[in-house]
């Protein structure tokens, strides 16, 4: 395979001293890794999983690699740390130097010394990356005594020091439990205990806050950072979130397709992207200090199959300044000190992208004010009856407790909060899945609950679901054409001879093509499956459609598509959406309405710019202030205000009011009584006593 | 988990009541009457007269509802009636040949579980090997090998080999330990290999399974080396479906040993079943089935406080 780097701008190009905007850049690197390829044997062909990489990480130094699900990220953190699966991977070229080893000629037992003593890792999924049947003590001393010859005793002191560390409290009862035991949020504090226990020189960190909620998230970064700056440890982070990066990273290389686009400090990468890539994917994701006022800009296409990959520039297929020159590798080029690009043009770029052209869309005008009030939940709540023991008392689980809520015509709810906070259960009794234990949820003017199961059939009609998962919402033995077939058919809403024309409309409105009615959802991708699930709720023409966190499983590129889906579909059908999830910055931006809920509750209630912009309650002000923006300027002028603590459990809710375990601003009076909902500005609602 | 298995135990009650209704009306659907081949069993002419009296004297000639009651009060004082046949109590017939049974059933688990541990575990860290290919061969072959069959090629063995055959006849363990083993242990491994066969195909997959798990790449990433991974962090788990498997085995074996028994000529549960089977006698079928369905149940129970005791997120729930 031949080298792709520039020879005069390859490596070096990073270690050049003025480049140091770091005092840990004037040290060595811990790590260089230099022209890396892996691939992967498969039954369809090789899989050129990484190619070419190239980039070194100095002590006490936050390093972010940043990228798409398969742009190699993962891969190539396994491949420093030799864990790749032995059968199918390959490492034909390349070099890893650590601390003056060359890492891929080491034998495996001296490799197996460095893991977990020099170099660490923790990875995405706290819920499985920990043994379910030994107790948390186990698998913090194990490394202790596996490299450092420590003897039980002191194993164990070591191991209650690390959990003080990372931030644990009562460690001595929390090393005999199992992590079953544990929240996900301690468990990745756990993980960090392991990764941290012999003073390793370099930590990586696979995607460490993907599965928990933006408080924990933020608590656990916090951590990391804390923990490197202070222990002298370097970082290797991998994230697909840009939020992080922008909060937390020292330098920023960004990857495309199994190759680095783009490699700087994170200032530069975020001030002046050069790679179309890196400057698209920064203009997709949405933002939380930004109105709704402009359409997303999207990276149009998908990220290339990497069995087949375009030759060239891998982002040629779906880059707006590509010329014929593209078709040739493009090589790195350092456009300032320390900043590399991967681009033909990336010279001119910046001057090509103001051209008028592509720019922003006019401002959408999604005045729903006048329009009459189509859902309207008054009071609802929802009890789950929990039985504990064989006699045991019955206690109630309050999964969603006296809400209040409308939402107009052709305007979008927002609904937020931290996972088990209860939103989706509201869902799900908007959509009569499950029945209110109190109050009403009225739709047109009917109240659901009162609707008998015949009269029901009528409304699921007009209000339709999106999920999270596209891939486990679609039948996988259904064609997209009968997927999307399938809701006209039990309702009727069409002669069966006009059903396949009315496909092949619904495919193209959802920006896909008549033809893949034939298909099958494996033959998709994530984006366009979850294009079939909006045509198919879209197929019987409702007027409600709920989406439950129906872009969370998607990558930045793909998820801005969506949005701008549904924000389309919604003028131009005048559609209704409820909008579940828990990324803030989404929910902003779609939203006219934004309701934030904690622990069955809603605890504000507001116009979604004036919720964003002047938060009242202070769960609210600390989710937003939890949530990081992709600008490390911003980032870094920011106070940090994280709150501590995690979700009490639904079963034993705080008295009064719930969030004041948490809240900076409790007072003895908080704990009294259930705050009233108190209107504090046009048609800004707010449960608290001290806003 | 005390409230689990508490709860369990209850639950044994009414599924016994069940079984014992269902086989109690399932039997008399089956063809055949005990009476009539009992007493024209050598072609000996009988009067329908004789027959009738005999049936009197069981109680046959009563209304279903009848006996149907007279069963159920009897099973109240845990008595399963006599057998049809010799006369003698059912309790009995069964608790002579359970001994017997029960050592093969066992001897046989041994086997397996020594046997499977170690193979499925050597096969599944060689997957793909020359190690694994020999080790799936030979639990394939064990599987499509009926146990009667290999018992008879032992047998042929035996006596080919070394001109010996184990003696008939059961003689306790704990009277004449030598005597015993040697004539037991050939049944056993008949069954034993098959059984082995089941497991070993078991532990390999579930801990190959296991091997793709995150935790055990944490441990990797730890540093921890391969043969602690298995012992400590992959074994434990992958055993969980193996219990089952093993479990069920046994119970089976208790009173499945139907062919290999007659092979060996050995006088268990298995033949027990046939010869009350083949003689239509109700009342000791009856009492077999509660008596096996009773082993399945507290093997079950067994394997669940295994895994309880393998697994904490069980245990501590
Ligand atoms: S090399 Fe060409 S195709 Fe690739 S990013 Fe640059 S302009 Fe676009
Ligand atoms: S009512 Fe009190 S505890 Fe609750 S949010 Fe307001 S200040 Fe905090």
């Amino acid at each position: 395979m031949k080298n792709e780097v520039v020879p005069s701008l390859g490596n070096r190009a990073f270690a050049e001293p003025a480049a140091a905007a770091v005092a840990g850049r004037l040290l060595p690197p811990v790590l260089e890794i230099d022209d890396l390829h892996v691939q992967f044997s498969t039954s369809h062909g090789t899989v050129r999983a990484v190619e070419g990489l190239s980039y070194s990480v100095h002590p006490g130094e936050m390093v972010a690699i940043v990228g798409e699900s398969g742009s190699g990220k993962s891969v190539s953190a396994l491949a420093v740390m030799r864990l790749l699966p032995p059968g199918t991977a390959r490492i034909p070229a390349g070099r890893v130097r650590f601390d003056g080893k060359e890492l891929l000629q080491l034998s495996e037992e001296e490799m197996r010394r460095i893991r977990g003593r020099e170099i660490a890792m923790i990875f995405q999924e706290p819920m499985t990356s920990l043994n379910p049947v030994l107790r948390i003590g186990l698998q913090i001393m194990e490394p202790l005594t596996i490299h450092l010859n420590m003897d039980e005793r002191a194993a164990r002191a070591r191991a209650i020091e690390l959990l003080t560390l990372v931030g644990i409290t009562d460690p001595d009862s929390r090393l005999d439990q199992y992590p079953h035991q544990l929240s996900g949020g301690m468990r990745q504090r756990v993980m960090i205990a392991i990764g941290l226990a012999c003073n390793p020189k370099l930590l990586i960190a696979d995607e460490p806050t993907t599965a928990l909620d933006v408080t924990i998230q933020a608590q656990i970064l916090e951590l990391m950072k804390d923990l490197s700056r202070r222990l002298g440890i370097a970082v290797i982070i991998i994230t697909h979130n840009l939020g992080i990066v922008a909060r937390y990273a020292d330098r920023v290389n960004v990857m495309y397709a199994a190759r680095l686009a783009e490699s700087g400090t994170a200032e530069r990468v975020f001030s002046r992207p050069l790679h179309p890539y890196a400057r698209g994917l920064l203009a997709a994701v949405p933002r939380l200090d930004r109105g709704r006022s402009a359409k997303l800009a999207t990276i149009e296409g998908a990220p290339p199959n990497l069995l087949a990959p375009p030759e060239g520039c891998r982002f040629r297929p779906r880059c707006k300044f590509a010329i014929d020159k593209c078709h040739e590798v493009p090589p790195f080029v350092a456009v300032e000190p320390g900043h590399v690009v991967s681009c033909h043009r990336a010279s001119e770029v910046e001057e090509l992208d103001r051209l008028p052209g592509q720019a922003a869309t006019a401002a959408r005008a999604a005045k729903a004010n006048g329009a009459d009030v189509i859902l309207d939940i008054k009071h609802a709540s929802k009890f789950f009856p929990i039985r504990s023991g064989l006699f045991g008392r019955q206690r109630m689980i309050r999964a969603v407790n006296d809400v209040t809520l409308d939402a107009r015509r052709g305007e979008t709810l927002g609904l937020v909060g931290e996972s088990g906070c209860g939103k989706s259960t509201l869902g799900r009794l908007v959509l009569r899945l499950d029945d209110p234990t109190a109050g009403e949820i009225r739709f047109e003017n009917v109240d659901l609950a009162r609707l008998k199961r015949s009269q029901m059939v009528a409304v699921r009609k007009r209000m339709q679901v999106i999920f999270q998962d596209p891939y486990s919402s679609l039948n996988p033995r259904m064609t997209v054409g009968q997927i999307i077939a399938e809701p006209m058919r039990v309702h009727e809403v069409l002669p069966k001879p006009q059903v396949a024309g009315r496909v092949a409309e619904l495919l193209q409105l959802v920006g896909l093509f008549p033809y893949m009615a034939l298909r099958y959802p494996h033959e998709l991708s994530g984006g366009q499956r979850q294009r079939v699930g909006i045509a198919r709720a879209l197929a019987v023409n409702p007027n409600v459609i709920v989406c439950d966190e129906a872009v969370s499983a998607l990558d930045v590129s793909i998820q801005g598509q969506v949005i701008n889906l549904l924000e389309d579909l919604q003028h131009k059908l005048g559609l209704t959406y409820l909008f579940i999830a828990h990324d803030l910055a989404v929910v902003r931006h779609i939203s006219s309405k934004v309701a934030v809920m904690y622990l069955g509750r809603i605890v504000e209630y507001a116009p979604a710019d004036t919720l964003f912009s002047s938060p009242k309650h202070p769960y609210t002000q600390a989710l937003l202030a939890a949530a990081p923006i992709p600008d490390p300027v911003i980032e870094r002028a920011r106070p940090r205000r994280i709150i501590s603590g995690e979700l009490p459990s639904p079963l034993k809710p705080p008295v009064g009011c719930v969030f004041h375990p948490r809240c900076p601003l409790a007072t003895e009076d908080c704990k009294k009584a259930v705050p009233a909902t108190r209107e504090l500005g046009p048609s800004h609602m707010v449960a608290c006593i001290h806003a | 988990m005390v409230w689990f298995l508490i709860r369990r135990l209850l639950l044994v009650i009414p599924t016994l009541i069940g079984v014992a209704v269902a086989v109690f009306f399932l039997i008399r659907v089956m063809p055949g009457d005990v009476v009539v081949v009992k007493l024209r069993a050598d072609g000996a002419a009988v009067s329908e007269e004789t027959i009738q009296a005999e049936r009197r004297r069981l109680g046959l000639d009563k209304p279903l509802y009848q006996q149907f009651a007279d069963y159920m009060v009897g099973l109240t004082r845990l008595d399963l009636g006599k057998s049809l046949w010799t006369g003698d109590s059912v309790a009995r017939e069964i608790a002579i040949r359970i001994p017997v049974s029960f050592q093969i059933a066992l001897m046989a688990t041994i086997i397996a579980v020594l046997i499977a541990l170690p193979l499925g575990t050597i096969s599944a860290l060689y997957r793909d090997t020359w190690i694994d290919h020999s080790v799936r061969v030979l639990a394939v072959s064990g599987l499509a090998i009926p146990s009667f069959w290999l018992g008879m090629l032992i047998i042929l063995a035996l006596l080919s080999l070394f001109n010996w055959l184990p003696k008939i006849g059961y003689v306790s363990i704990f009277e004449d330990p030598l005597t015993n083993l040697s004539a037991l242990i050939w049944p056993a491994i008949s069954v034993g290999y098959r059984y082995a066969a089941v497991s070993t195909r078991m532990m390999r997959s579930a801990l190959l399974e296991v091997m793709r798990e995150d935790y055990i790449r944490t441990a990797r990433a730890k540093g921890v080396w391969t043969s602690l991974i298995m012992r400590r962090h992959a074994l434990r788990n992958a055993l969980l479906p193996v219990v089952t498997v093993i479990g069920l085995e046994f119970a089976f074996l208790i009173g499945g040993l139907v062919v290999t028994e007659q092979v060996f000529n050995i006088n268990g549960i298995g033949k027990l079943f046939v010869d009350a089977t083949a003689r239509g006698d109700f009342n000791l079928i009856q009492g077999l089935v509660l008596f096996i369905a009773t082993i399945f149940i507290f093997v079950n129970l067994l394997v669940d406080i295994l895994y309880a005791w393998l697994d904490p997120r069980i245990r501590l729930s």
